[in-house]
């Protein structure tokens, strides 16, 4: 199928009002009538529906352009108006308009030499500055000559005119009526008005006075027919009829030579009408209404604000090919696929065109149908008709079905689809995934890819989108597959990583003496995928290090701190080496496999590529995971239980506490404490005891570590999978101090925080330390403290993440056409420069090492090579 | 009466002379319009003499680079 297109560029685009002549001319029928049909049905000629204003009647043509429903876009027509009234929406202009120009000449109220000096900065102007500059100058203008009481042309003496909201114009207390007003604004020169911003060739402002009206054509305000045969019309046709109807008796009366009372009475009431027309929100005026009581949705209500043209249909659009549930977690899967229930895989569909060589392929879908799991919906034959593939139709497609066609089968594995979660504030936030279709009906995700969506499973729901053409498969999967987006363009490091059992597991498994049997190794290795064991050792026993190693490439050399080499650097233990991809010493934990500081998977990444770096953090992963099931994993109080040691410890960390405190305390009482710069000798103490109170709780927590029977919850925070020491010593020493708002507890009470405590008591105890241990359990007035801490961070929280969340949104939309150039200069859309050199420095973040280019290490690559 | 411009956070200003502005305008291929701006009654310029159209250079200590320069045009009022 040929198609022709007609190539056109937009080389201007001119705003401007409408006069009553370009109405007019633009009108393809003249409005008499408030009737709408005839006794037939059919529409009156002259009446609202006429069929020159277009049709929504199927069957019928139109008498304009001869095209039938759906053919014809609609014309306009107008009514004449026997009385002018004002455009609501243009009143505030016509009134700034009328108090620039004298009243009896219409002349701009500012002398000649005035506006000959204005006119030649003008000209100036424009030349070197943008119509922003020239909008304020304008404004300073109409400011000036506001304030004239006498016109510099005539010597007319000038009187303020007001606006009774909300259209009438009063001057000197005494109303003066659209006819006047529009004479008044008729008279003002070409030459005056161009200097007030006005271009006159497009906007004369007595057209703002409005003497005919448009009638929008009737395809933008059909009528409804509902199923008792009546026709319901749209409100903009029950209020045009409103329009014409007073516009017919006003003429009337003022042909039949009735009372000016009556005339003026009639013509407020085509004011009113004319107005809501435009806008049913006008304040001082009572809207519109139906018959049920409702405000009728005219122009205005049709266009802005939530449920408007721009932000309900423009802004915001909806999409075909999407699905949305909760999700749930699948290690088993690997870190680029999402599981997808198989009832939404028959939903779903991927259009795939015919060829010769995948004929035999798509006919098998075709023949399975739409109900048999991976079959095809529709066909669209090449003319671009679509056919639904039904029990019926489907041995005659079968036959029809050539070279050409399109089949649109159900979703199957492999497929790339976009999944996406909300707030989406990342481009991590939306990935390309990989389809494996499951039983169920939950989308499943590796638990790995949760920190680039900021998912966890309790209850959270994600959306799906599945790309129709090959142009956008190509582009998810070049630009938006998961495994290109490992890397953060934020800091250069890995935002996906080992998580949780990942990293505990391997961190048993990689310690010095674990030793697990040939076979158990084997059956590990197996359940990650693996079929290949060649480059394990062929012994009875293989230890942890081995069983790691194969895991790794077989040429990679690697050397890396782990945790364990800040306090322990003669340690071999707490250096990884890797050399010929086999780990020779240092055990595996979070600085090496966690996300953002993974430096092993980093450097996999960078030298094997995204494919290879996917697929071993995906193994590594499910590794941890399975040597855990080895023995179990568990944790219980027991783990937290302190040596007799311990136990003495922390009591005389909390006895030196306590003295301290009161040493300090006893300064401030006998005023030798010394108040630090800027602050006063009470803020002074509170921020000492906040330090030292502080201290206390990370003293007791490396003694709480030290001293613990060795178990599995102190495995997890040596090898980084979760939790830390301050954890420890809340459970098994002291909770520590309490802070409300960034300080010690300072509420409740006259100058104490809860009635138990003596006034004026700074001690610790008065002021939210808690020397209790969560095992021990609380005092009455420590759980007073700890409540009012989980009130105050619950609060932060609440508050913060909207604030946050429009913070973002407003820098994204400041930021969103900035891009880096060839010179490395940041620009706008518009070539302005933003910044010089990217970043300063000009580091591409995303191919960099935390933000550094690591010198010494590509010296030493260089050297060693 | 402290001294403004000797004031740890306020970076070198200094007014490029017509050739340098003519060269720095070939160099990233733009116009005095593509400039970011700087009010002419900046007080870190005052003493400059600074008037619409000159180029100020600005040496600034950087987290990220150590020195950065940076150029802004100066705006009329």
């Amino acid at each position: 199928m040929e198609e022709t297109f007609t190539h056109k560029k937009i080389s201007s685009i001119k705003f401007g009002l409408m006069g009553p002549k370009i109405i007019k001319d633009m009108s393809s029928a003249k409005i008499v009538t408030p009737e709408l049909y005839d006794k037939e049905g059919y529409p009156v000629d002259g009446g609202l529906m006429d069929v020159r204003l277009g049709v929504i009647d199927p069957g019928l043509k139109c008498k304009t352009c001869g095209l039938k429903l759906k053919e014809c876009p609609g014309h306009f027509g107008y009514i004449e108006l026997a009385r002018p009234v004002v455009h609501i929406k243009f009143i505030d202009v016509v009134l700034d308009v009328l108090r620039m120009t004298c009243s009896s000449c219409s002349r701009l109220l500012l002398s000649d030499e005035k506006i000959a000096q204005v006119a030649k900065s003008f000209e100036k102007l424009s030349e070197i500055t943008d119509e922003k500059n020239q909008r304020i100058l304008v404004k300073k203008l109409i400011a000036e000559a506001k304030t004239l009481s006498k016109c510099p042309h005539c010597q007319a003496k000038q009187e303020k005119v007001k606006l009774e909201k909300p259209s009438t114009f009063l001057e000197n207390e005494k109303r003066i009526n659209p006819i006047e007003v529009r004479a008044r604004l008729e008279r003002i020169p070409d030459e005056d008005l161009n200097l007030i911003g006005i271009n006159s060739e497009v906007a004369r402002p007595e057209w703002m006075i409005l003497t005919v009206l448009p009638i929008p054509p009737v395809t933008m305000r059909p009528s409804i027919t509902l199923e008792t045969g009546e026709r319901s019309e749209d409100d903009l046709t029950h209020k045009l009829g409103d329009i014409v109807r007073i516009n017919q008796r006003l003429f009337e009366n003022i042909n039949a030579g009735a009372p000016e009372i009556i005339i003026e009475d009639l013509w407020d009431l085509l004011q009113y009408h004319v107005t809501t027309f435009f806008d049913n929100e006008v304040s001082q005026l009572p809207p519109a209404r139906h018959r049920s009581g409702q405000p009728l949705k005219t122009l205005t209500a049709r266009i802005k604000f939530k449920e408007g043209r721009i932000r309900h249909n423009l802004a915001g659009k909806r999409t075909n090919f999407s699905a949305r549930t909760v999700i749930g977690p699948d290690p088993k899967l690997e870190i680029n696929e999402v599981g997808v229930p198989r009832v939404f895989a028959m939903k779903l569909t991927v259009p795939e065109r015919i060829t010769t060589w995948n004929e035999q392929y798509l006919k098998a879908f075709v023949q399975k149908g739409p109900t048999d799991y991976p079959g095809a919906t529709y066909i669209v034959r090449p003319d671009g008709r679509r056919k639904k593939i039904t029990d019926e139709t489907k041995e005659q497609l079968l036959e029809e079905i050539q070279p050409g066609f399109i089949v649109e089968r159900h979703l199957l594995d492999g497929d790339v689809v976009l999944f996406n979660r909300q707030p989406s504030l990342h481009k991590m936030s939306m990935m390309c995934h990989r389809v494996r279709v499951l039983d169920g009906l939950t989308l499943r995700l590796n638990p790995a890819v949760c920190t680039p969506y900021n998912a966890d499973f309790d209850g959270d729901e994600m959306n799906l989108h599945v790309p129709q053409t090959e142009e956008a498969r190509a582009e998810a999967e070049i630009l938006m597959e998961v495994q290109t987006q490992i890397i953060s363009p934020r800091f250069g490091l890995s935002v996906i990583g080992g998580t949780q059992d990942a990293i505990s597991g391997n961190y048993l498994l990689t310690q010095e003496g674990y030793k697990v049997s040939y076979e158990t190794a084997v059956d590990i290795l197996m359940r990650l995928g693996l079929v290949d064991f060649s480059r394990l050792p062929k012994k009875k026993e293989v230890t942890g290090k081995e069983v790691f190693s194969v895991l790794l490439p077989e040429d990679l050399d690697f050397k890396s701190p782990n945790k364990l080499y800040k306090t322990e650097p003669e340690n071999p233990e707490s250096m990884v080496v890797i050399k010929k991809g086999q780990l020779k010493h240092g055990f595996m934990d979070s600085s090496n496999l966690g996300e953002g500081s993974g430096l092993l998977l980093r450097q996999i990444y960078k030298l094997y590529g995204p494919e290879k770096g996917v697929l071993f953090l995906g193994r590594v992963y499910r590794l941890g995971i399975e040597v855990l099931f080895i023995d179990g994993f568990t944790a219980g109080i027991s783990d937290i239980d302190l040596t007799q040691e311990g136990d003495d410890k922390i009591k005389s960390i909390l006895d030196k506490i306590d003295k301290e405190v009161l040493l300090l305390i006893k300064k401030f009482d006998d005023g030798k404490l010394e108040a630090l710069p800027g602050r006063t000798e009470e803020e002074t103490l509170e921020l000492k005891l906040l330090q030292l109170l502080n201290r206390a709780r990370n003293d007791a927590g490396a003694v709480a570590l030290d001293n613990t029977i060795y178990s599995n919850t102190i495995d997890m925070i040596k090898s980084g999978a979760r939790g830390s020491s301050i954890h420890i010593a809340q459970m098994s020493a002291l909770v520590g101090q309490q802070a409300v708002h960034g300080s010690r507890v300072n509420k409740g009470y006259n100058d104490r925080t809860l009635s138990c405590f003596k006034r004026g008591d700074k001690g610790s105890l008065a002021h939210g330390f808690i020397r209790s241990s969560f095992k021990d359990g609380m005092k009455p007035y420590e759980t007073f403290f700890m409540a009012m801490t989980g009130r105050d961070s619950l609060m932060d929280t609440a508050l913060r993440t909207p604030k946050s969340g429009y913070l973002y949104r407003r820098l994204a939309n400041a930021m969103q056409d900035l891009k880096i150039d060839y010179d490395f200069t940041v620009r706008d859309a518009s070539g302005k420069i933003v910044q010089f050199n990217y970043g300063e420095d000009g580091v591409a973040v995303a191919k960099s090492e935390g933000g550094h280019i690591n010198v010494k290490r590509i010296i030493s690559n260089i050297l060693e090579n | 009466m402290v001294e403004q411009l000797k004031h740890n956070l306020i970076p070198q200003h200094e007014k490029l002379s017509e050739e340098q502005k003519q060269r720095l305008f070939e160099k990233y291929n733009i116009s005095f319009k593509e400039l970011p701006k700087i009010h002419v009654s900046d007080a870190a310029i005052r003493h400059l003499d600074p008037k619409y159209g000159d180029v100020i250079k600005i040496t600034r200590k950087s987290p990220t680079a150590g020195r950065a320069i940076f150029y802004r045009g100066v705006s009329r009022d």
